[in-house]
């Protein structure tokens, strides 16, 4: 069973700082990392490698400086690097994205499952996940929480909800984007480091991925950003104490004072 | 800057390895195993997973085959966050370094591959309670009948005791031999005959299990005998020559992390209007600490080297001297971090307390500082009768 794990490399966010005149942000001398939500996207790829056995690749689209991100994925039990790089893929919103992995997707043969991280800690969209699962013509389950069963037919899988989690059964392949609490990541091991500074990385570009260059980079585009701010922080609200009854009854007094009710 | 120690990349790669896994994986649970004495088994996996377990393990065996440089790159690493945790993987070593001395190949074959992987843990069974740095004293023995040994007696404070699945253990074959009548066998725990007695409670290194090894009638095949009959103790001399940099190892890093600690508590307390580190007096205390540590951890690395380079013959005096010297500053320098952090020093909610009691086991086992200095002597009067 062929595992294809999709993952994006971000700037370092806890020391990331903003631009004030222009607006964005400031990448120079900001670390690069892997996505901390694709980090367990990684992992369960992994473990679904070592649980069915097959091999696990992972994928990304970048410059040339995002083969860092995939070395560190092989250090990380992957089998597999590929990484999908051209000028033309540049300025691509997440349209043109999903469209380019899902182009190179194309190129890997058979595989039963993608997972990808539930969404970048840089553009916080989630959208290139279910994106590429659309352009592979695949259903996609996001916001996974725990695959509990899987082979190269079928998956049955735990979504997590905000009350719960639905039990979800998809046909293979299927696309899932996974939450942090799928798995808790392996520390890289050594022998996976030294794979990871041999490893040969496969490296496409546009015509290999025989990609529409209509649909790539800023032409494949309709995203328009308009303005990046930072939004105003929430006040802290107001906290009513005591048993159940008393909440209640504080709770209806302050929303009829406030014309709520 | 640092000192460069001109470390190569894959050491590099250990010490990141290890640091990792001190960070993000022993900080958080750290006074958990210490409160609850509870063995590390969810941090052994990591190590496992990590290949941390095998550095010092050959290749050819499922290492990553770092010699004993890579054991201390990587004790030192883990032990600045945590000594005891830290100890299942050292204290393996010991029990492992029999068998890479003195085993034949189908014993290493057998034996290093799980060790390496960290599927398995070692441990070493030499002590006895009336043979602490006396082992010809001991009482243990190991009688041969035909293809086997019997084995009788009790050995004590045994570090990984009952947690290990592979044992190597130093017995009487001959009693009237002496130094020359000790032999060394690989004992696997669950061989009938060979449980496992009371756990310690001890001062510090609770993560770490110490505990009694009973042989009762415990039969040995003869194929688990280490080296020859009467080679015994040789291979425990050989055994702590290259081990006892281990334990200055943890020495080390207990001592660096408690300069650590010590150095940022005293710039964040404030008393009489500015932060303690403005003061002399805890500068200088902070000054003698970090030239402490790095005299040390230079004498050790260099230990190291010259054990994994093996050009120079034994290196019993330099290995006792690397030892007795960390041990004695991990003790000085946690003493010190403790008098820095004052009152919250002695208490359990800071971390130095905790440093404190586990380096001072680092002046005990593995021969007290006293018996380092024996063999310290003894090795130099020996150099000097030599060189007449």
């Amino acid at each position: 069973m062929n595992i294809i794990v999709c993952i994006k490399q971000v700037p370092n966010t806890t020391n990331v700082q903003i631009d004030h005149e222009t607006g964005r942000l400031k990448r120079e001398g900001v670390e690069s990392i892997i996505n901390p939500f694709d980090e367990y996207a990684i992992e369960e790829g992994v473990r679904l490698k070592e649980r069915t056995g097959g091999k696990c690749i992972v994928v990304t689209m970048g410059p040339p400086q995002a083969e860092s991100a995939l070395r560190e994925a092989i250090s990380r039990g992957v089998d597999e690097a590929v990484l999908v790089s051209d000028r033309a893929f540049g300025g691509a919103d997440t349209l043109a994205t999903s469209y380019a992995l899902s182009s190179a997707i194309k190129q890997l043969g058979d595989y039963s499952v993608i997972l990808c991280g539930k969404q970048a800690t840089d553009g916080d969209t989630a959208q290139v996940g279910p994106g590429i699962a659309e352009m592979l013509n695949i259903p996609h389950i996001a916001y996974v929480k725990k695959i509990e069963d899987i082979n190269d037919k079928s998956m049955k899988v735990e979504r997590m909800m905000e009350d719960g989690y639905d039990l979800i059964e998809s046909p293979a392949p299927c696309l899932l984007t996974v939450v942090k609490e799928i798995n808790n990541p392996r520390v890289p091991s050594l022998k996976g480091k030294m794979a990871a500074k041999k490893a040969v990385i496969k490296t496409f570009n546009a015509p290999s991925i025989n990609a529409d260059e209509k649909r790539i980079g800023l032409n494949g585009s309709p995203t328009q950003v308009m303005k990046i701010f930072t939004p105003p922080q929430r006040t802290g609200g107001e906290k009513f104490s005591g048993d159940a009854q008393q909440q209640a009854a504080a709770l209806v007094k302050k929303m009829s004072d406030i014309g709520i009710i | 800057m640092a000192m460069d120690y001109f470390l190569s990349e894959e050491e590099q790669m250990m010490i990141e390895t290890a640091r990792t896994i001190a960070q993000e994986k022993m900080k958080p649970v750290r006074e958990h195993y210490d409160e609850k004495e509870e063995f590390p088994w969810e941090i052994v996996k990591e190590f496992a997973q990590a290949d941390l377990c095998g550095v010092y393990i050959p290749e050819e065996y499922g290492g990553f085959g770092k010699g004993i440089m890579g054991l201390v790159l990587v004790v030192e690493e883990l032990c600045k966050v945590d000594g005891a945790i830290a100890l299942s993987l050292a204290a393996t070593a010991l029990g492992t370094l029999p068998i890479l001395i003195a085993g034949n190949e189908e014993q290493k074959k057998k034996y290093l591959p799980d060790i390496a992987s960290g599927k398995k843990l070692a441990a070493f069974g030499l002590t006895e309670a009336e043979a602490g740095s006396d082992a010809t004293g001991m009482r243990t023995t190991a009688v041969k009948d035909g293809d086997y040994y019997i084995l009788n007696g009790t050995k004590c404070f045994i570090t990984n005791g009952g947690d290990a699945e592979t044992y190597t253990i130093f017995a009487k074959t001959n009693p009237s031999r002496g130094a020359r009548g000790i032999s060394c066998f690989i004992v696997e725990k669950g061989t009938p005959g060979f449980e496992f007695g009371k756990k310690e409670k001890k001062m510090g290194i609770k993560a770490s299990s110490t505990r009694e090894l009973i042989f009762n009638n415990c039969k040995i095949h003869k194929d688990q005998l280490l080296g020859k009959e009467g080679h015994g103790l040789m291979i425990a001399q050989a055994t702590l020559d290259n081990s006892r940099p281990g334990v200055a190892a943890q020495a080390l890093g207990i001592a660096a992390g408690a300069l650590e600690e010590a150095v940022n508590y005293a710039r964040k307390r404030v008393q009489f209007g500015q932060a303690i580190a403005s003061f002399q007096g805890i500068q200088h205390m902070l000054a003698d600490m970090a030239t402490e540590v790095e005299a040390a951890r230079c004498l050790l690395y260099t230990v190291a080297r010259s054990i994994d380079k093996g050009t120079g013959g034994r290196t019993s005096k330099e290995s006792a001297m690397a030892k007795l010297f960390c041990s004695e500053v991990a003790m000085k320098v946690t003493t010190n971090a403790v008098q820095i952090f004052g009152g919250y020093g002695y208490c359990r909610e800071y971390p130095v307390e905790k440093m404190m009691r586990d380096a001072k086991i680092t002046t005990l086992y593995e021969g007290t500082s006293q018996i380092q200095k024996n063999e310290i002597a003894l090795n130099l009067i020996k150099e000097s009768a030599k060189a007449k």
